[in-house]
């Protein structure tokens, strides 16, 4: 540090010793060059000063005493900002690892999510699910059994960020500890309650919607814990209607019930899930109108599932200048023919 | 031989005692207007501490030496000590961003990286003693 700093005091006492004799604007803009060497070779708001009094006792040997001293006073003016300045670079430092530490988690998270969306010949899947910092409190989560029915869930954790990710966790264990054979999505949601009102503190809370779909029979059974409404569009009718589940979100009380409800399935009727991240998009005009997701999914119908759920989500991104406030999840379960 | 200067820290009056007396003897060893400074800051910072924390304390201020091989360094040791509160937990005020008075980049951290060696000691409801020395460079 020594070295950088006699390297510094050479380098500064010439270029204001160029400035001086020239009193031009290139004079000022090699400064502007220099203060940021300076911050290269941290050096310190005090020892700039320390800079400046030696460069000018060089070229004004006869600098009043007054003058002189009047630098004691600034350099120990600087001391404050000198050790913020310190303090800054550490902190620095600290969030730099505290970063690297999340990216992990954040890789980490993504595991918890399927690797793959199951194929079927009877359904279309596309899924997205997009955070809105690096961790997620959005989950979602496919079962196939050997029936060729497929479970789907989509959860979110209210709240965001680090804590959310901490209770997905246990949500993805719960659900990969329930029962082998199939739940009904009544009956699965209440043996998920009673894990997380037992496990999860009590000011933490999760929305959920669970649907089972019998690609033998084309039912989708489902039932919800809370959880924002998805759409069911109906082909023949070309006409969205609102896919409400009654039911309490899961932790708040032991005992909770949760109805089942059911729909046949059409030809090209497809089923749309999604988190609030996806309704509560807000533009410089407020919150967009739910009318608004649906327009944009009839405006992709032709496309095939994935394609709707991403063309969707770019459009929505953009609305909000590319940046999203809240984890966003869609997913969209369509009949092939 | 060593030079040491005691100072009371119980008032304002006593911090600037305390940062006159160890700016003397940094003149006189020969630290630079900077180095002057810093030494001082932190002299400022330990006596601050001592009246805002624990009413009353000393400051003591001595030169010491090293022998290397390099030759003998020479440099100046601050120990601040009182008989207050103490502090809890030593490695929560050592923890960078740690206020308790908003301070800006002050602090014990700060302290520390005013000066090259730094020590602390406390016991809760006995009191607090931190050590620190700055080398001539």
């Amino acid at each position: 540090m020594a070295d950088s700093y006699s390297f510094m005091q050479e380098q500064y006492t010439k270029i204001l010793k160029t400035y001086l004799e020239e009193k031009n604007e290139i004079g000022l803009y090699q400064a502007q060059q220099f203060s940021k060497k300076v911050l290269e070779n941290q050096i310190s708001p005090e020892e700039v000063v320390s800079l400046h009094i030696e460069a000018l006792e060089h070229f004004f040997p006869d600098l009043p005493q007054g003058a002189r001293d009047s630098f004691d006073f600034l350099i120990e003016i600087m001391m404050g900002y000198g050790m913020a300045y310190r303090e800054h670079q550490i902190l620095r430092d600290k969030q730099k690892e505290l970063e690297s530490e999340i990216n992990v988690a954040a890789s980490m998270q993504q595991t918890f999510l399927p690797d793959e969306i199951p194929e079927m010949d009877t359904l279309d899947v596309g899924v997205i699910s997009v955070p809105a910092s690096k961790m997620s409190g959005d989950y979602y989560h496919f079962v196939k059994d050997d029936n060729d029915c497929i479970g789907v869930a989509i959860a979110d954790i209210i709240g965001k960020g680090v804590p959310a990710a901490l209770c997905m966790s246990m949500i993805k264990y719960a659900m990969d500890s329930l029962p082998e054979q199939r739940l009904q999505p009544g009956a699965l949601l209440e043996n998920l309650n009673r894990v997380v009102e037992q496990n999860v503190a009590s000011n933490m809370f999760i929305t959920m919607m669970y649907g089972s779909y019998d690609s033998r029979v084309h039912h989708f059974y489902y039932s919800g814990a809370g959880h924002e409404p998805g759409f069911y569009y109906n082909k023949a009718e070309d006409s969205f209607e609102e896919l409400y589940a009654k039911g309490l979100v899961l932790g708040l009380n032991r005992d909770t019930q949760f109805r089942e409800y059911h729909k046949k399935v059409e030809p090209g009727d497809f089923i749309v899930l999604l988190s609030d991240g996806v309704t509560e998009c807000r533009t410089d005009d407020g919150f967009i109108e739910r009318e608004e997701i649906t327009r944009l999914i009839r405006q992709y119908s032709d496309l095939s599932a994935q394609e709707i759920v991403d063309n969707v989500f770019y459009q929505l991104e953009k609305l909000q200048g590319f940046r999203l406030r809240d984890d966003f999840s869609l997913i969209i379960l369509r009949r092939k023919v | 031989m060593s030079v040491q200067s005691n100072v009371e820290v119980h008032s304002e009056w006593g911090i600037v005692s305390a940062r006159q007396a160890g700016r003397n003897l940094a003149k006189e060893l020969g630290f630079g207007g900077v180095d002057q400074a810093r030494f001082t800051t932190a002299i400022s910072e330990l006596a601050r501490n001592i009246y805002l924390y624990a009413e009353q304390g000393e400051i003591i201020i001595e030169t010491v030496e090293n022998s290397r091989i390099t030759g003998v360094q020479r440099g100046l040791k601050i120990t601040a000590r009182d008989r207050g509160p103490g502090i809890k937990s030593i490695r929560e005020v050592m923890e960078d961003g740690y206020t308790t008075s908003g301070g800006l980049g002050a602090g014990l951290p700060g302290v520390k990286r005013l000066m090259d060696e730094f020590d602390i000691d406390s016991v809760t409801g006995e009191g607090t003693e931190i050590t620190a020395i700055k080398w001539l460079r």
